[in-house]
């Protein structure tokens, strides 16, 4: 058991962040990373970011996105369902 | 991750309705090439994995029991058919169990804190950052690029990327962690210069 109570330097921390902002990591060590992130400007600026970095890419691959058309037009001809995108295309 | 919503019907599609495989084509293939781009890095074997997947899927939907929902299945395979092609790439991406020392990831210096988040949505997902977020992707060492791409973009569990990727799930934990913090340093040096326009004014 652990008994002192400084906080990790900034370095010592930065390995966890990940863990840290998934909320995968152990209670003692989030306790640890809250206690510095009270008295560190930089590094709550690391874990903010580092969850808006997480964010900003999740929400672009939930996006719905197209097909570049001859992307499709290919995939479409090697499935052999040309005939029938001609049929929709149509109709 | 991936919204069941689909129109299709699944028995319809499971007794070989062409029609309706167009149709889960079409609903499906945009987000899967986009997966399939960022992590196999170029437009030719996105495709060819692309066209693998639907053949793959065709064949197998007979057989498709709904027990992960059409999507999660289809985009499986996808990663199976991308992981298949890098290994024959490059074998030892995806086999070794890295220890490498690490790098300068994790160093940060007063030029990597800026603090982004508080620029509106609209600077954060401009076309030109969606850009920018996608090359950013593509400068990273591939084992890290896999890894970053199962997890936070197609939404795997570490256990599922460890399994997949037959390597430790403490493997998983660190490769995602650094691969996060390089694109957290390389957003940083992209945002800062809307606050450097801005202190210009
Ligand atoms: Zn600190």
């Amino acid at each position: 058991m652990k008994n002192h109570n400084h906080a990790p330097s900034c370095k010592q921390m930065l390995g966890n962040l990940s863990e840290f902002i998934d909320g995968d990591l152990q209670a003692e060590l989030c306790s640890e990373i809250e206690e510095h992130l009270k008295n560190c400007k930089n590094c709550r600026i690391v874990v903010d970011t580092l969850k808006k970095t997480v964010e900003l890419y999740e929400k672009c691959a939930s996006e719905e996105t197209n097909l570049p058309n001859d992307v499709r037009e290919r995939l479409f001809k090697k499935l052999a369902l040309d005939d029938l995108k001609k049929h929709q295309e149509s109709s | 991750m991936n919204q069941e919503k689909s129109t299709v019907q699944i028995d319809k599609l499971k007794s070989g309705d062409e029609e309706s495989f167009a149709m889960l084509v079409d609903e499906t293939s945009g987000k899967i090439y986009r997966t399939l781009l960022q992590i196999l890095g170029n437009e030719q074997d996105a495709e060819d994995i692309l066209q693998e997947t639907y053949l793959k899927a065709y064949r197998a939907i007979p057989e498709f029991e709904n027990r992960s929902g059409l999507y999660t299945w289809l985009h499986r395979i996808a990663l199976n058919e991308a992981l298949m092609q890098i290994r024959i790439r490059k074998p030892q991406i995806v086999s070794i169990d890295d220890n490498e020392p690490f790098s300068d990831d994790l160093d940060i210096e007063q030029k990597d804190i800026v603090d982004f988040c508080c620029l509106p949505e609209g600077e954060l997902l401009s076309k030109e950052s969606r850009h920018f977020l996608d090359q950013a992707v593509q400068t990273l060492p591939e084992s890290l690029r896999i890894v970053f791409v199962m997890r936070d973009i197609e939404g795997l569990s570490t256990q599922e990327t460890a399994d997949a990727l037959q390597i430790s799930e403490n493997n998983v934990k660190i490769r995602l962690m650094r691969a996060r913090m390089i694109l957290r340093k390389k957003l940083s040096a992209y945002f800062n210069k809307f606050f450097i326009e801005e202190k210009e004014l």
